[in-house]
């Protein structure tokens, strides 16, 4: 087998500049699936990071049906009692999650005494929601620099467009009227504590408020909430932890003795999940035209090589090589060169992913700063090498089997 | 369109002997030897090997019988140009007939020596003359003690000097294996060496030259 190797690489490096056009090619196709590959990925994960830790988190648990008419933000879904403290204690002890934190999601509107202006807010208890979504607080301007105090009773987080349109600043008095539940329409004079960036752009209209504050607005009295935003420990188990939380839910019955709660990944919850899904297609397509580089270079490469060496292939046979020696030896060459120019292609690309984590590509996503650092895991590395290898081996079969079926008698006449 | 290129050969060869097959060209020198060499196979009759008729064995078995029993000098050397002159002479060692590496070293090292290629056996074919080449391709078709060499105008490339010491080469060897060498050729200044002469004409075997009156004798 040593042997064939050594046959096949010296045969590669005879024809030296077809066998380094057709490497470089390969290299070149590796290189876009490794570069493309660990920028895009980088890309999508800094979007899914930065929308699950200032807004999303990575699960969120609500009552059954909230999900469907979540737009409207409606206040008689609400988790409450002896369902919502099962809950909290499952998420208590539950070995994957991090923290959580209790949201109050409603609808409202925004009053600086002269103009008014709808809001959607989210009352929460500052210490649990810096840790649930930690990125949250930095992206509040105000005061006060303790995430866990980002916002206080009295006080309100305004959108910075909104704040911006309606002239408020820190410290201006604002006021924040809601139905509640059952209907009545009540009033509540805050500050303004803070102005957020909305990460999603310009349109963003999600203030924050405390939860004591909600509650009183809204004649809550019995610590309702409209959902259960969960942080992981570790995100890469987010569908294991999922699906635990999920069976435990399930279990949570009501009186018709049916699941109380439905569970969302932020996949179910945010729109960028079509854009991650259309950047996985994108990989895929680079890697299907890394494909069919490699098939089509190593099969043109491979029958060339054939054509070329017919009378030596003649001898070969007639001195008694037998037909699957002939095989393996052309069979050796393609595998030879999809290796040769994978391993180049993925330490050039591998390299080309350390110089972009080491400058930092910064830039602007809607209201996000993205700072990639981009980096490749070494399975998707090894995964791209065995895709050449095998693309190249499978290409190489047809000319291989051309070369074992000679008959040695023609090849040795062949000019 | 169909053409004959024998008709009707009925020839014995014993074993050890230097014979040749001589005739102008086309006149079925090299089909007879493909023929003989299990290269190619006859529409009609039968060609036998110490009574194995080779005529009707399957590609894969002719294959393992060239390998086993046979070994050919081609007029062009057709030595493999990636490998130096030892690779060459190691190749059917390791690639037909699997034998291990200490015997392989000895073998081929032997042979070298036995056919003045030794100091020139780290050399690639591009490096070598003409009469080196095919002193390496008669090293590569003994290193598997076959029975019978098959040498298809081996000379026709070399000048005469050359090719007279090629051919004391290959005298040398049979006379040191008892190799049987089966030569085609148009050189009527190599018939000196040879110990039996056919002469084919149009596919015919007109004149058998038996090498008794020759002596055998270079």
């Amino acid at each position: 087998m040593t042997k064939i190797f050594k046959i096949a690489f010296r045969n590669l490096f005879r024809y030296k500049r077809r066998t380094f056009l057709t490497t470089s090619l390969i290299a070149i196709g590796v290189i876009l699936v490794i570069a493309f590959g660990g920028i895009a990925g980088a890309f999508k994960n800094q979007i899914v990071g930065i929308l699950t830790n200032s807004v999303l988190a990575d699960i969120q648990i609500h009552q059954k049906g909230y999900l469907s008419s979540m737009d409207n933000m409606p206040l008689d879904m609400t988790m409450s009692g002896g369902g919502l403290a099962k809950i909290e204690k499952l998420l208590e002890e539950s070995d994957q999650v991090k923290a959580f934190s209790k949201r109050l999601r409603f609808a409202a509107m925004v009053s600086n005494f002269s103009q008014t202006t709808n809001a959607r807010l989210t009352a929460v208890y500052p210490e649990m929601e810096s840790q649930t979504c930690p990125d949250l607080p930095k992206r509040v301007k105000g005061p006060e620099a303790d995430p866990a105090k980002f916002v206080k009773p009295g006080e309100i987080i305004l959108p910075a467009n909104l704040a911006k349109g309606l002239e408020l600043t820190i410290g201006s008095d604002v006021v924040l009227v809601a139905h509640n539940k059952d209907g009545s329409v009540n009033g509540i004079t805050l500050r303004v504590g803070g102005i957020s960036e909305n990460i999603m752009g310009p349109t963003g209209k999600d203030g924050y408020l405390h939860m004591d504050d909600a509650q009183s607005l809204l004649r809550i009295d019995n610590g309702e909430i409209t959902e259960i935003a969960i942080k992981l420990k570790n995100f890469d188990k987010l569908d294991t932890a999922y699906e635990q939380l999920k069976l435990e839910l399930m279990k949570i019955k009501g009186k018709s003795d049916k699941p109380m709660y439905e569970i969302s990944t932020w996949e179910e919850l945010s729109p960028f999940t079509s854009i991650a899904r259309i950047i996985d297609l994108l990989i895929i397509v680079v890697r299907v035209i890394l494909i069919s580089i490699v098939l089509i270079s190593i099969l043109n490469v491979m029958m060339m090589s054939v054509y070329e060496r017919v009378r030596e292939i003649g001898t070969m046979a007639s001195i008694g090589t037998p037909p699957r020696r002939i095989l393996s030896l052309f069979l050796a060459e393609g595998f030879s060169l999809g290796l040769m120019s994978s391993i180049i292609g993925s330490l050039l690309g591998t390299g080309i992913l350390f110089i972009f984590r080491v400058i930092k590509l910064n830039f602007t996503f809607g209201r996000m700063d993205i700072s990639l650092s981009p980096s490749v895991p070494l399975s998707e590395v090894l995964v791209a090498i065995l895709i050449v290898v095998a693309i190249s081996v499978i290409s190489s079969l047809q000319p291989a089997l051309k070369a074992s079926k000679l008959e040695p008698v023609d090849a040795l006449r062949h000019v | 369109m169909a053409v004959t290129a024998l008709k009707g050969i009925d020839v014995e060869i014993d074993s050890g002997t230097f014979v040749s097959f001589i005739g102008p060209s086309g006149s079925g020198k090299t089909t007879l030897l493909n023929l003989i060499g299990c290269l190619d196979k006859p529409t009609s009759g039968e060609v036998r090997i110490n009574n194995v008729a080779i005529s009707q064995l399957d590609r894969k078995n002719a294959a393992k019988f060239r390998g086993d029993n046979l070994g050919f000098i081609f007029q062009n050397f057709n030595l493999l140009p990636v490998l130096t002159a030892y690779e060459n002479v190691e190749y059917p060692l390791i690639m037909v007939q699997d034998v291990p590496k200490n015997e392989r070293k000895e073998r081929i090292l032997s042979l070298l020596e036995k056919t003045g290629m030794l100091d020139q056996k780290d050399k690639y074919p591009n490096q070598l003359s003409g009469g080196q080449k095919q002193r390496v391709a008669v090293a590569r078709a003994l290193v598997t003690n076959p029975k019978m060499v098959l040498a298809d105008e081996p000379t026709a490339n070399l000048d005469h000097e050359t090719a007279y010491r090629i051919m004391e080469v290959m005298r040398n060897m049979k006379d040191e294996f008892g190799t049987t060498f089966i030569f085609s050729t148009h050189d009527s200044k190599l018939m000196d060496v040879m110990e039996v002469v056919h002469t084919i004409e149009d596919g015919l075997i007109v004149d058998n030259d038996s090498g008794k009156q020759r002596g055998g004798k270079s």
